[in-house]
């Protein structure tokens, strides 16, 4: 069986729910996403850890260009796409338990689609080939934003634009920079062209033409994430976008830009990444800051979360940019253990809301847990595992990103360790608000239907899993992370070296 | 008396290749019979002219199959019918049958009788033909007023609509400034070069005797690039672009917009990469320069408009900003790139075309205003998905050939060191998600109006009539499917469509 099937059956489903109609589209939708699990979990198994890149697909798909069909799996994107298939599978059930859907059929179409794009991208060892699979990511949820965002039409349509286009903007200048990279390594080492990503990697550029292409790759990723300064989108993105979709994209599509870091630009432009170490860390560090803050004053719960996801992803791109192995393992930790946070969280949101008079307002909830004790326990452990607590997935992933920073910039460890902190704040002033006090007037508490239950508790059970065994991940990935960065850390040994011999 | 018939029959005449002339041949039978059928009585004239227009167009397209991969040199070097000549009369009499499919019921090709009509689309598509073809400066302005002179009367066929009528005067008076720069520029390549053969000219400039860099040389290639800037709508030479576009019958603007376009650019082509590629790093900063103003001055442009016909106008002013970058850099590579994206271009403007057409059919007073656009992904999806698909093509997004055509210029033009005007395309892509994005959602995101299209009462259980007219026709709907299908099946399989533009760029033998 070999990856494409993985990546485009979740396309065949999309297409099928499209014309089959409206009333079966449901099922359908989840029959396709358990399928692409079940599908993803067998790579999983069959998965041999040390093996390199495993299950390669290569087939040239434009060869004027230089541009191949290429696939594989490696201990970088393995888990990421168990991940994935795990989160689209838990977004379609969240879907399927809301029937009054507008055109149902088409809500499942994009919503796979989507799948399909993240996958692909996951998969993709061929640069073009990943720049496509990045930008088609953005169309399903400028479709299912527009059309089935919440609010106001105008509203969600600005919303939506606004997404597209901050995204965009950083897709269009990679694909220049991607196509850039690709014909100047062919002219600066005389070789074909070529846009596979481990011939790119083993052929570096010189360091002039690595700076430019380096800081439009980052431009797109740190859009995608989003990180600090270039978050506009998010607040009107978050709170249009329905839950179902905004799960998935919080939970998977941020983290291929963070993938894209440790697949792409480490590899491929180590010495511009050493350059740019600094500058990465301080928006890092800022994201982890400004976003805390963020997350700790507003009062929409799914601004909160939203929120409280820039700060993670600000110590995903801490940990990448200590670039050490410690850093990128705890990545790589942290990638999987938000994307398992974040589906849960959002629903939560969504069940909070539903108690709450459909108000998503902090201010209008209170005393939820009072008759919904499996609730309150369930949004407990999955906001205990948020701030990091100590036997968490989380609390590994953060003490190794921790571990990396200090070991390459103390500096920055110091600043970022207040962003564990600060994570406690404002995971428990939400569920504080919200389960405890004095129950507000339009609260109706009431415990979580089996449906629900058929949402949280799997993921909570993985939530709970990766905590007792956090190597699942991290021993997969390490042969990849270690070959993620070890391009830069000779890089960087270089610099280090320059600078101490050049002292008197 | 006696003495000139003696003459005569010792002149010998030029051997003509009739094998190779054959498409150009046809088309203009073609054009005749159809204007002569056009004179007959009875309503049988108004499906045979285009069944006819249709056939000769295929005829010419199945020639052109026929003499493809010769490069033959026809009427003592006057045309040269090489792949590059093929490939573009292949996207020429694909516009065209694309046109008359559109224009089939249109109430243009009514009024002005249809056979007159068909016959002038025939005859702008064999000047195409011959200005893409000309080898000769005598013959470029042969085909360039070939082209031009159908066109006017074609955007003034809607006798009774004022602004068809404007529409054409306008592109009359503006055409007609840009003819006489080209003539004065082409004069003036004359006079530096002493030839008006591309050969002689290339050897002139490749001498070393001083032409290249020639003050009179670069004064008749500027002149010459400003005449064919006009036709192009090239930046600042646009302006009559969107008024013209608006008014005029939208099969003869689509047709325009696609095959004009890819004349203009493939005369470009031919001229500058050919004859004159010895003085290209004099004309290719000034061509650059041009680039990129068109490509900022079109994609804003655009963003403010209320009529897809307008605001295609203004995206067709971006796009040939584009596609000026494969002729810049003066490569293979380039030459290619530029033929792919005309391919291209030619399947996404059609498809949106032939939407706005079914859209002014049920609403005739103003169907190409975008907010009658709003609630079409739910009303009529048929017609809602190619105009996404088109957008979404002209926009660059991957899937799409749109993307690849966009990789294929990026690569072109970083591979000729104009890295900065890839950025500009780059940005000016993300000018046009603006606009483009704005007709998605539109269609897909707001609530189609509650008053009927027609603007008349709904009695009820309503007329056939109405309902009738509210249906696109299948003609049309088949050329917005098929148009729309060619973008998305070249997005992902656009290795045939690369044989095609790389035979095209061979037939260039001056660049590598």
């Amino acid at each position: 069986m070999t990856l494409s099937i993985l990546i485009w059956l979740p396309l065949v489903f999309a297409l099928l729910s499209a014309i089959w109609g409206n009333r079966a589209a449901a099922r359908l939708a989840l029959l396709g996403t358990l399928a692409t699990l079940a599908i993803a979990i067998s790579f999983v198994v069959r998965f041999h850890t040390g093996g390199g890149m495993q299950f390669v697909t290569d087939r040239s798909w434009i060869s004027a260009l230089g541009i191949s069909y290429s696939l594989g799996l490696d201990g970088l994107n393995l888990v990421l796409v168990l991940l994935t298939t795990v989160l689209f599978a838990g977004a379609t059930l969240m879907a399927n338990l809301r029937s009054d859907w507008e055109r149902p059929s088409q809500l499942y179409m994009w919503l796979l689609a989507g799948e399909t794009a993240v996958l692909g991208a996951f998969c993709a060892q061929d640069l073009i080939l990943f720049v496509a699979f990045f930008d088609l990511m953005l169309i399903p949820f400028y479709f299912l934003t527009g059309i089935w965002g919440a609010g106001e039409r105008p509203e969600r349509v600005r919303a939506t634009t606004k997404l597209v286009i901050y995204t965009l903007v950083g897709s269009l200048l990679m694909l220049a920079a991607a196509v850039a990279t690709g014909v100047l390594t062919a002219q600066q080492h005389n070789s074909d062209l070529t846009f596979s990503l481990a011939a790119l990697a083993s052929a570096p550029l010189s360091r002039g033409s690595q700076e430019w292409i380096f800081l439009c790759f980052a431009a797109a990723f740190l859009v995608k994430m989003p990180a600090f300064p270039l978050h506009g989108w998010l607040p009107d993105g978050y709170r249009t976008m329905p839950l179902p979709a905004l799960s998935a994209f919080s939970g998977v599509v941020s983290k291929v830009a963070a993938y894209g870091f440790l697949r792409i630009v480490l590899p491929v432009f180590p010495d511009a990444s050493v350059h740019f170490q600094e500058l990465l860390l301080l928006i890092a560090v800022a994201s982890i800051l400004y976003g805390s803050a963020m997350a700790f004053s507003t009062t929409n719960a799914r601004l909160v979360v939203g929120f409280s996801s820039v700060a993670q992803m600000g110590f995903i791109t801490l940990g990448i940019f200590a670039l050490n192995q410690d850093g990128v393992q705890g990545a790589l930790l942290q990638m999987v253990n938000h994307g398992l946070v974040t589906l849960p969280l959002f629903f939560v949101v969504g069940l909070l809301a539903a108690r709450a008079g459909g108000s998503e307002d902090l201010r209008d909830m209170g005393g939820i847990a009072f008759r919904a004790p499996v609730l309150a326990s369930l949004f407990l452990i999955v906001g205990l595992a948020t701030l990091a607590m100590p036997g968490s997935a989380n609390f590994v992933g953060e003490f190794l990103i921790l571990l990396g920073v200090f070991k390459a910039k103390v500096v920055f460890a110091f600043v970022a360790a207040v962003g564990v902190a600060m994570a406690s704040v404002y995971v428990l002033r939400f569920f504080i608000r919200a389960m405890h006090n004095r129950v507000a007037p339009s609260v109706a508490s009431r415990e979580v239907g089996f449906g629900d239950l058929a949402v949280l508790a799997p993921m909570v059970l993985a939530i709970l899993a990766l905590a007792l065994y956090p190597q699942f991940g991290l021993k997969r990935s390490e042969p990849a992370a270690k070959a993620s960065v070890a391009a830069v850390s000779t890089q960087s040994a270089q610099v280090a070296d320059a600078t101490a011999g050049g002292r008197p | 008396m006696n003495a000139l018939v003696t003459a005569a029959a010792h002149a010998k005449a030029p051997h003509i290749d009739y094998a190779g002339l054959s498409p150009f041949i046809a088309l203009t039978a073609g054009a005749i019979l159809t204007l002569l059928i056009g004179l007959a009585r009875g309503r049988w004239v108004r499906h045979a002219t285009p069944l006819l227009a249709i056939v000769t167009l295929g005829a010419a397209i199945g020639l052109g199959i026929w003499q493809f991969g010769e490069a033959t040199s026809l009427v003592s070097g006057a045309l040269l019918a090489d792949d590059l000549t093929w490939t573009l009369l292949f996207a020429f009499a694909g516009a065209g049958i694309g046109a008359t499919l559109l224009a089939w019921r249109s109430h243009a090709a009514q009024e002005a009788s249809p056979g007159e009509f068909f016959s002038l689309l025939l005859f702008s598509v064999l000047g195409m033909a011959i200005l893409v073809a000309a080898t000769n400066l005598v013959t470029l302005f042969l085909g360039f007023e070939l082209l031009s002179i159908p066109l006017y009367v074609l955007c003034a066929t809607e006798l009774r609509r004022e602004r068809s009528l404007e529409s054409g005067l306008k592109y009359l008076i503006v055409g007609s400034v840009g003819s006489a720069t080209l003539v004065y520029g082409l004069a003036l390549i004359y006079g530096a070069t002493g030839s008006t053969d591309y050969a002689g000219i290339d050897k002139a400039i490749a001498s070393g005797a001083g032409v290249g860099g020639d003050v009179l040389l670069l004064s008749g290639v500027g002149l010459t690039l400003v005449g064919l800037a006009f036709k192009a709508s090239v930046a600042p030479f646009h302006q009559w672009t969107p008024d013209v576009y608006e008014g005029a019958p939208t099969p003869v603007t689509a047709f325009m917009a696609v095959a004009t376009k890819a004349a203009a650019l493939g005369v470009l082509l031919r001229l500058f990469d050919s004859a004159l590629i010895g003085s290209q790093h004099d004309w290719a900063p000034m061509l650059a320069a041009l680039a990129a103003i068109t490509i900022v001055v079109g994609n804003v442009g655009a963003l403010g408009q209320t009529s897809l016909k307008r605001m295609l106008a203004y995206s067709g002013v971006a796009q040939a900003g584009y596609l000026l970058a494969g002729v810049i850099v003066g490569s293979q590579l380039g030459a290619k790139a530029t033929v792919f994206y005309l391919v291209v271009y030619l399947a996404m403007n059609l498809a949106a075309f032939a939407v706005v057409v079914a859209r002014e059919r049920a609403n005739p007073a103003d169907g190409d205003d975008l907010a009658g656009f709003a609630g079409l992904g739910r009303t009529q999806p048929s017609l809602a998905w190619p105009l996404t698909i088109a957008m979404l093509a002209l926009a660059g997004i991957p899937a799409t050939a749109g993307f690849i055509g966009k990789v294929f210029l990026i690569d072109a033009l970083v591979d000729g060191d104009y890295a900065w005007l890839a950025i500009v395309l780059v940005i000016g892509s993300m000018i046009s998600l603006g606009y483009y994005l704005r007709v998605v959602a539109t269609m897909w995101m707001r609530e189609a109006p509650t008053a009927t299209t027609t603007g008349v009462p709904v009695i009820a259980g309503g007329s056939q009539e109405a309902d009738a007219a509210a249906r696109p026709q299948p003609e049309v709907l088949l050329v917005a499917w098929l148009a729309a299908a060619a973008t998305i099946v070249l997005g992902i399989v656009p290795q045939p469509l690369f044989d095609l533009a790389a035979d095209a760029g061979r037939a260039l033998t001056g660049i590598f």
